[in-house]
């Protein structure tokens, strides 16, 4: 495997996270580098996303370099039956960097093995999306000036959201505490407990989401609670409207706490939220552009 | 002294002889080896009795010297299993199966999603916890637990 691909959020040590956030922090100020001038990267969305796509291809077009690429398998080869490996092989005759989205998991580190070109995983099914949790960690860090010792909530679906397995990982090197707030169908996995136990990080687990827990949060990091993820359709009806994060709950909160949420959101976030300046969730989306930015960068060599 | 039960089987001259394999195991240990493909004589012994197991396979195999790497294919299904290295009729060396650190080919991984099972490429995985163990997809990164091991 060449060692330049970003696979996953564990590839990185903590001195490549703080590296990276200093260079997000750059091309936030000025986000037009002409860096990638002569270069040829490829999207390859073997499932679509169109909001992960257009934020890739943004940060590409903002440094000056040329996109191909498909956004939808079905208009591609791969849908005759050719192999990963052969259109990963036949893209690395064209591109100096391969941005891939596919639903199967270990597609990304697949490629990264059969090819020289880095790869940058822009989400493996359930598995990893590592660009996602560095806009988040970026996000945290600009919000509270630190990522150290930090009280970090997480809400809703915490057993099949990837978004928040990454995210602990990621933050793991920083000494945060977590809570875990999920109904009990969706709770953390013993997996990350075990983790977290490993790495001497303390946590807390509830099933209600109270004031309490909410006025200790430095971040509280929302996701879906999907219909789909219950095989009991009356459990999803009675915690339906539990995880909800409503204005009203906010108001002894802390003055520092800030609210993510990797979006698209259903209803878990009430629309009188967003006036609230805690709200960050629009603004986290921005923060994707220069993080993606500074990871093409990191990929390539490109100080 | 030889005993009887040795007797049965042919003894071995130069070679080796593998003791103690669960019944159950016995012919996935003889494909894992690569046993069919070879050339020399070979005893594959089927339910002998067995003081430890209470039935057990064995497999004498002449003129063949396992390399530590081949033997540790075995282990997963077999971890008990002792190997006797066998140089003119006298044990010469006794080995031990032990897990590797990572384990490519012999394990399918159990989740549909996972690029090994939609593509035609080796698994890998790599051993996270030789005592318990437990295997991690080199790919999906999914955790296998042993009663959960499938062989391909
Ligand atoms: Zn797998």
């Amino acid at each position: 495997m060449n060692r330049k691909s970003l696979v996953s959020i564990a590839d990185y040590s903590e001195e490549d996270i703080l590296r990276l956030i200093g260079v997000a922090e750059i091309f936030e100020k000025n986000p037009n580098r002409k860096l990638l001038e002569g270069k040829v990267c490829a999207t390859l969305f073997f499932e679509p996303s169109t909001r992960t796509r257009l934020s890739f291809e943004t940060a590409v077009n903002r440094m000056g370099g040329r996109i191909i690429g498909f956004s939808d398998a079905a208009t591609t080869s791969s849908s005759k039956g050719e192999t990963l490996k052969d259109t990963i092989m036949m893209v690395s005759n064209y591109a100096d960097l391969i941005i891939m989205r596919h639903h199967l998991e270990g597609a990304a580190r697949y490629a990264s093995e059969v090819t020289g070109v880095p790869i940058i995983n822009a989400g493996d099914g359930a598995n990893q999306h590592p660009t996602q949790t560095m806009l988040d960690i970026y996000s945290i860090y600009k919000t509270q000036g630190t990522l150290e010792n930090l009280e970090i909530t997480m809400v809703g679906d915490l057993k099949y959201g990837r978004t928040v397995h990454s995210l602990i990982t990621g933050m793991s090197h920083f000494n945060p505490v977590f809570h875990f707030v999920a109904p009990d169908e969706l709770k953390i996995p013993d997996l990350y407990k075990n983790f977290c136990d490993k790495k001497g990080i303390r946590y807390h687990e509830y099933t209600d989401f109270s004031e309490d827990v909410i006025n200790r949060s430095d971040i509280i990091y929302m996701t879906r609670v999907q219909r789909e993820r219950f095989t009991d359709l009356m459990e999803y009806e009675k915690v339906k409207n539990v995880y909800i994060l409503r204005n009203s709950m906010l108001s002894n909160s802390k003055d520092n706490l800030r609210i993510l949420h990797p979006l698209p959101r259903v209803n878990e976030i009430a629309y009188d939220v967003d006036s609230n300046p805690k709200a960050y969730y629009i603004e986290q989306a921005k923060n994707g552009v220069f993080a993606r930015q500074a990871i093409i960068c990191d990929v390539l060599g490109i100080e | 002294m030889v005993k009887k039960k040795e007797l049965q089987v042919a003894a071995l001259k130069n070679g080796t002889a593998i003791d103690h394999i669960p019944v159950g195991q016995l012919f996935k240990v003889v494909s894992l080896l690569g046993i069919e493909y070879l050339e020399t004589p070979v005893t594959i012994g089927y339910n002998f009795d067995s003081k430890k197991m209470g039935k057990k396979g064995i497999i004498k195999i002449s003129d063949k010297f396992f390399e530590q790497n081949e033997i540790n294919r075995i282990s997963l299904i077999a971890p008990t299993v002792n190997l006797n290295i066998i140089r003119d009729y006298e044990v010469v060396e006794k080995k031990q199966v032990s897990l590797p650190d990572e384990v490519s080919g012999i394990v399918k991984c159990n989740n549909p999603k996972c690029i090994t099972n939609n593509e035609p490429m080796q698994t890998r995985f790599q051993v996270i916890d030789k005592e318990n163990v437990t295997l991690r997809c080199h790919y999906c990164e999914v955790k296998i637990k042993k009663e959960d091991i499938e062989l391909k």
